[in-house]
């Protein structure tokens, strides 16, 4: 559709969001990343069947693992849409960048910075 | 097989807060899989506890290994070149494993990551429940392969006593009655009528109640 | 059946009349005149009273001590002896307490798990169980014997008893458990309080074809009703409790103020009733925080006087 969706958000493609375990999550903001979003078919529609209420799950500890350890759980979100909706997809791309922006940084880049120093 | 639960991160923060040399050691047996304690289970407490140190501005060095088991010396040897570095170990083993780990290195502070729970099944994958409490005299022969000891909540050896409702336990709806279940099983058995044998007092001197127990086999022995 | 113990509620079952008994529930203190007042209100009224045993798990001044009081002023306790809380040692231990002091009924639970109480973070016993515990008195009676194997010196003589719950599930076993207590020595029975009369009749029926209601004493359990709130509190919130609907309606079907005497009236026909159902021995009432309405409900049931020794 080549509608516009922020710049800053890298896209990781999986066959299915079951295919996301826990640890990706964690790794990706222990390694910096400033918020993940998991994008999901619609429930009731996953291809694989319940694939997308594990990822679910999954994005639910993690943001109980990331509040507990002050990185702050609103980091992970997760969202659900079909593949043909495209509005949607730049709409959860905006939402989240600007969700995001609010909460500011990741905080753990400033002490990789400073070890990188 | 034994069952361990994950214990709360912050519970674990608290345990190693001082520490710097952090070796997170899982085990790939039982408490692999109840995940509470496997590979898996070690990449995500050693990655939340690095994200948590980084966040408090503390420069800390936290590693993983899993090995096969913590229950038997030769695994527990696996580690013994490199836990040098360290100056804390996590044990995510059940505390058969912790103790074990702890007393091969004793120099070393060794603090579980998990609750030990009971010996148990898996009912399906996310639910254990509760099926023997090692009484050392077992009794599944009489009760149609059910263990009043570990699924009654009285232990009770002639029930069901008066609370029993519905097939239900009278503490939580969410519990078999496990005499409903033994008269249910013995009727399938065809043996309802061993119902009415009385069962004798019980030897608790083979529990926990005997003391810390030891199996010894002379003929095994080396 | 002749009598083995010097027990008053044996000799009158004995003699083939109607016995009664109440209980008593003793207070979360130490003072004594909680459980004596209760007691004078109903001596006459009764042949023994019952002195639970830190019911629903509650923590309460122990039964043994309530019961020496009873006996002290010449009433006849039962002792009720839940297995939850001591071992095999402090059972025996206690039950020769009792003994000490010539108390001469007990009778043998399992109890309420510490769960209902306000222990519930506490380690429970159940050693050895209620019908373990029944064996274990007859034998420390009979044969004079500790578990353990040696004598005892005045070994205790007590007039067995346990419990039985018609209402609970499964309702098959119920009576193969009866035979059970009967086999396991148990010598009178105070059953759960009715409600559900046709329920408990067919009970009695199925337990009269075994033959057990001539090798057992069988005691009805009787509660009145209050009002009807706590009639539906025991329909709907107490585990093996039976109270059929029309129960229910007929205490909603009268005035707040006429109910307590509507439950009353349920309770003496109740009595009544069972009166006629061969192989009940006598009834067990328990006027739970109620205890002043005892002597009108012995009364009204033409169960008035008691047997004088």
């Amino acid at each position: 559709m080549r509608l516009q969706y922020p710049s800053n958000i890298k896209i990781v493609s999986v066959p299915c969001t079951g295919k996301i375990d826990l640890i990706y999550l964690l790794k990706s903001f222990e390694k910096g990343a400033d918020g993940v979003y998991v994008l999901g078919c619609i429930e009731g529609e996953c291809r694989f069947g319940t694939g997308n209420l594990r990822a679910r799950k999954r994005v639910m500890q993690a943001q109980k693992i990331l509040d507990s350890i002050g990185i702050g759980g609103d980091r992970v979100q997760m969202y659900n849409l079909s593949s043909s909706e495209g509005p949607r997809f730049a709409e959860f791309a905006a939402e989240m960048t600007n969700k995001i922006r609010e909460l500011g940084p990741n905080p753990i880049k400033r002490f990789r910075e400073k070890l990188a120093a | 097989m034994i069952i361990a639960e994950k214990k709360p991160i912050e519970e674990v923060i608290e345990m190693v807060k001082d520490f710097r040399k952090i070796l997170i050691v899982g085990c790939n047996e039982c408490v692999t899989v109840c995940e509470a304690g496997g590979k898996r289970e070690v990449a995500v407490l050693a990655s939340s506890l690095r994200m948590y140190f980084m966040n408090q501005g503390k420069d800390t060095q936290i590693d993983e290994v899993t090995l096969e088991r913590q229950c038997d010396r030769e695994y527990l040897e696996e580690i013994r070149n490199r836990i040098e570095q360290y100056d804390v170990v996590i044990s995510l083993a059940c505390g058969v494993g912790v103790q074990f780990l702890a007393e091969t290195y004793s120099r070393f502070p060794v603090y579980p990551g998990v609750n030990t729970c009971f010996m148990g099944v898996t009912e399906e994958r996310g639910v254990w429940s509760e099926r023997c409490q090692g009484c050392g005299q077992c009794i599944l022969g009489s009760t149609g392969g059910i263990c009043p000891i570990s699924r009654c909540a009285k232990r009770l050896l002639n029930g069901p006593c008066g609370g029993s409702t519905k097939g239900k336990c009278e503490i939580s709806k969410d519990l078999d009655c496990a005499w409903q279940l033994i008269i249910d099983r013995l009727k399938e058995l065809d043996r309802l009528d061993e119902y009415e044998q009385i069962a004798p007092i019980k030897d608790w001197s083979t529990e926990r109640a005997g003391g810390p127990r030891r199996v010894v086999r002379e003929d095994v022995r080396q | 059946m002749s009598v083995k113990t010097p027990s008053r509620l044996e000799k009158i079952l004995d003699s083939g009349q109607l016995a009664v008994t109440s209980e008593c529930g003793p207070p979360r203190g130490s003072d004594p005149e909680a459980i004596t007042k209760k007691a004078k209100m109903i001596r006459n009224y009764v042949d023994a009273i019952n002195i639970t045993d830190n019911q629903t798990s509650v923590t309460r001044l122990c039964s043994l001590a309530a019961c020496i009081h009873l006996k002290l002023m010449g009433i006849e306790p039962t002792l009720q002896m839940v297995v939850r809380d001591r071992n095999r040692i402090a059972l025996q231990s206690d039950i020769l307490g009792a003994a000490s002091f010539d108390i001469h009924n007990i009778l043998c639970l399992s109890g309420d798990h510490q769960k209902f109480g306000d222990c519930p973070q506490g380690q429970n016993v159940f050693d050895i169980d209620s019908m373990q515990l029944i064996q274990t008195v007859r034998h420390m009676r009979d044969e004079g014997k500790f578990l353990g194997g040696d004598d005892i010196q005045r070994p205790p003589q007590m007039f067995v008893g346990a419990a039985a719950n018609p209402f609970a599930d499964p309702f098959e076993i119920r009576v193969p458990r009866l035979a059970k207590k009967v086999a396991a020595g148990a010598e009178f029975i105070q059953t759960q309080c009715i409600y559900n009369l046709d329920k408990f009749e067919l009970w009695m029926k199925q337990a009269r074809d075994r033959g057990l209601h001539e090798k057992i004493y069988i005691l009805a359990g009787v509660t009145p009703f209050k009002s009807v709130g706590m009639a539906k509190y025991m329909k709907n919130r107490v585990p093996g409790m039976d109270v059929p609907d029309d129960v229910v309606k007929r205490m909603a079907g009268v005035p707040k103020e006429k109910q307590p005497e509507e439950g009353i009236a349920i309770c003496v026909e109740t009595i009544q009733r069972l009166k006629e159902c061969e192989g009940v021995r006598g009834f067990h009432i328990m006027a739970i925080e109620w205890e002043e309405k005892v002597p009108e409900i012995v009364e009204r049931s033409g169960l008035y006087p008691r047997p004088r020794d």
